[in-house]
């Protein structure tokens, strides 16, 4: 089997979000780059699958030079190749172009049974890039999964759904976005993590794939700014410590008359 | 003037909540300039449904009632709403972001060669835009987006962010022709769930148990509590984790993002990734014994206290109450 994964590199998921100087973007400074937890569960699932079976594993991110990084963390937790298309600057967010620059990578490698990615991509949030790539490479998906099963050129997917557990069947290739449950990522080795700084990755630009990133940024969507939450606070704390039934009261009669949400 | 296509999504013969809110959302956004509300309803043996929809905005209603639309699919439905988009020429293309409709709302997007604004807590129109507000980075920012020159942008609603407002009016009823298309994924069955249970996602008030509670045992008082209150049970990381309950009940980073009217966060010390699936929250409630505990940050009303205390006193009050009117 040949597996793809796509990977996405976003800011740690303890990272203190504060904003950037240019007012649609966080302030980079400090900020700690992994990858997206739930490519995490994709990479795992198709490591798995290779070394049940037999198979290659083909890593590939879009966007600034911090993604080798990323790139070289998936090849020390078993991805045999990695792959870079670099640029990403000005689709940031923008998950149209993001899967438009994906799709043709995908399609310029070639070969792939199975294309992995996250269910969400922390960050941007959009959930979104894994059916768009799907759809430009005229391919099923299946999207939140939580358990796969080869066999017959098929996979046999779970996913849940509002309401319970779907089970859907797709010829091969196909593209599959990781839920958590599908697995226990495992921690690189050290042994990983030392062949993966010699590794080589493979680098395409934009324009290699025959787009231009500049038309691609302004078709899609465009983050004009961005803000912090109001910061809450002055919420009003009762101490059940004591008398923990009189708290109790208090608080129903509080949501009910004041708040009036019961 | 292009207006409006909404995606109705129903389950079981009934429209979705979610679905009335991002319908009723644009028939708001429309009104001052009369622009259309075109509502597409997608399923087997739904027609019945439709009439209805003129009720919260839709001027008209396309319906897709066939067999091959039994089960939602996104090949198939994406075909559906294109077919839709197609007779309509929207400005935008809105649903709400549940389950299915974030699934279908990629597929659809890059059918349509547009892009997608995802779970939005605030859209509006503007001459030439569609601009939306969306938490990002897990809703420790909001970024205001816009479709760029996306036409028509395809917008998905955060559940029980809008509100529903019923109108006195009427929709025309007419049925949508949808080409053939390949089906390649498809579903083979659906395994329920433990029937009578909310689901966390959709829920307006959701009661949530995390490592504080002890024991998995202790979760039934915040189940009592979510039963008295009509509410869906949530729960931490942690308790998922250690086995006490199901990912499906999870709230947070890595499991669903919830915004009901209510949430009380029952033994949960408010880790930033549980923050960020319950935060945009209209009110929210911390139980917790540690004052200190990041939740209480969060809160409105909030109790210092031991849970396993505090919630049967609660549920008590609550269930009389209730039952007081
Ligand atoms: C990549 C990543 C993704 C994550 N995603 C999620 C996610 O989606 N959802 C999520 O929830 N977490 C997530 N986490 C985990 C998160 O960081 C926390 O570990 C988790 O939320 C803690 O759960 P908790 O509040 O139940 O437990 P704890 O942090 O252990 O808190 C227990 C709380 O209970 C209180 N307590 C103890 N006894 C009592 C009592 N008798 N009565 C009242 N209060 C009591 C304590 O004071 C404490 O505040 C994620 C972490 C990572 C790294
Ligand atoms: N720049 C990127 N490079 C590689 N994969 C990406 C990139 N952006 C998103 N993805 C993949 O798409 C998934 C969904 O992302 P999103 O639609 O942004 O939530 C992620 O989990 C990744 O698997």
């Amino acid at each position: 089997m040949r597996s793809c994964v796509l990977l996405a590199c976003v800011p740690d998921t303890a990272s203190v979000i504060k904003l950037g100087a240019a007012g649609n973007r966080i302030d980079e400074a400090g900020i700690k780059w992994v990858i997206s937890p739930y490519d995490e569960f994709a990479l795992e699932e198709a490591v798995r699958i290779k070394e049940a079976g037999s198979g290659h594993v083909t890593v590939i991110s879009y966007g600034p030079d911090r993604v080798q990084a990323t790139l070289r963390d998936g090849l020390a937790r078993g991805a045999d190749a990695a792959v870079q298309v670099t640029g990403g600057e000005t689709t940031f967010g923008n998950a149209l172009a993001i899967a438009r620059v994906l799709a043709a990578a995908i399609r310029k490698l070639g070969g792939f049974d199975l294309v992995w990615a996250g269910v969400k991509g922390v960050g941007s949030d959009n959930s979104l890039v894994g059916a768009m790539v799907a759809e430009l490479c005229d391919l099923p998906h299946v999207s939140g999964v939580l358990k796969a099963e080869f066999g017959g050129g098929k996979v046999v997917a779970h996913r849940e759904v509002d309401g319970g557990m779907e089970v859907i069947e797709a010829p091969l290739p196909c593209v599959l976005t990781a839920q958590k449950g599908l697995n226990e990522p495992r921690y690189p080795s050290l042994k990983g993590i030392m062949a993966s700084k010699k590794a080589a990755i493979q680098t395409m630009s934009v324009a290699d794939l025959g787009l231009d990133e500049a038309a691609l940024a302004g078709a899609g969507c465009r983050w004009r700014s961005l803000a912090l939450p109001p910061a809450k606070g002055g919420g009003m704390i009762l101490n059940g410590e004591t008398d923990p039934a009189a708290a109790a009261r208090e608080l129903a009669r509080l949501l009910r008359e004041q708040a009036k949400v019961i | 003037m292009a207006g409006i296509l909404c995606v109705i999504e129903q389950r079981d013969g009934t429209i979705r909540r979610a679905s009335l809110q991002a319908l009723s959302q644009a028939a708001r956004l429309t009104a001052p300039t009369g622009a259309a509300v075109t509502a597409v309803l997608v399923g087997h043996g739904v027609s019945g449904l439709a009439p209805s929809l003129g009720g919260y905005g839709a001027s008209r209603v396309l319906v897709a009632d066939e067999l091959r639309f039994a089960r939602y699919t996104p090949e198939a439905y994406a075909a559906a709403i294109q077919a839709a988009a197609a007779l309509v020429v929207p400005q935008a293309v809105f649903m709400s972001a549940t389950t299915v409709g974030r699934d279908l709302a990629g597929r659809l997007a890059a059918r349509l060669g547009v892009d997608c604004l995802a779970d939005v807590v605030k859209v509006w129109l503007e001459e030439d835009a569609v601009v939306a507000v969306r938490p990002v980075y897990s809703g420790k920012a909001l970024a205001t987006v816009d479709g760029g020159s996306s036409s028509p942008v395809v917008v998905t609603l955060r559940p029980n962010v809008f509100a529903v407002e019923p109108i006195a009016a009427a929709g025309t009823v007419e049925p949508l022709s949808v080409p053939e298309v390949a089906v390649r994924a498809v579903v083979r069955e659906v395994v329920a769930k433990e029937s009578g249970e909310l689901d966390v996602a959709e829920a307006d008030i959701v009661v949530s148990g995390g490592r504080g509670m002890k024991a998995p045992e202790n979760l039934a008082l915040v189940r009592d509590l979510a039963h008295a209150m009509g509410a869906a049970v949530g729960a931490s990381r942690a308790i998922v984790d250690a086995g006490w309950i199901d990912h499906a009940y999870q709230v947070g980073q890595t499991g669903k993002v919830v915004s009901p009217t209510l949430y009380l966060a029952c033994g949960i010390s408010g880790a930033i990734q549980h923050l960020a699936g319950m935060s945009s929250s209209k009110i929210i409630v911390a139980i917790n014994k540690d004052p200190e505990a990041p939740i209480f940050k969060a809160a409105d009303y909030g109790i210092v206290g031991d849970a396993l205390q505090v919630l049967p006193a609660l549920t008590a009050e609550v269930k009389r109450l209730k039952a007081e009117g």
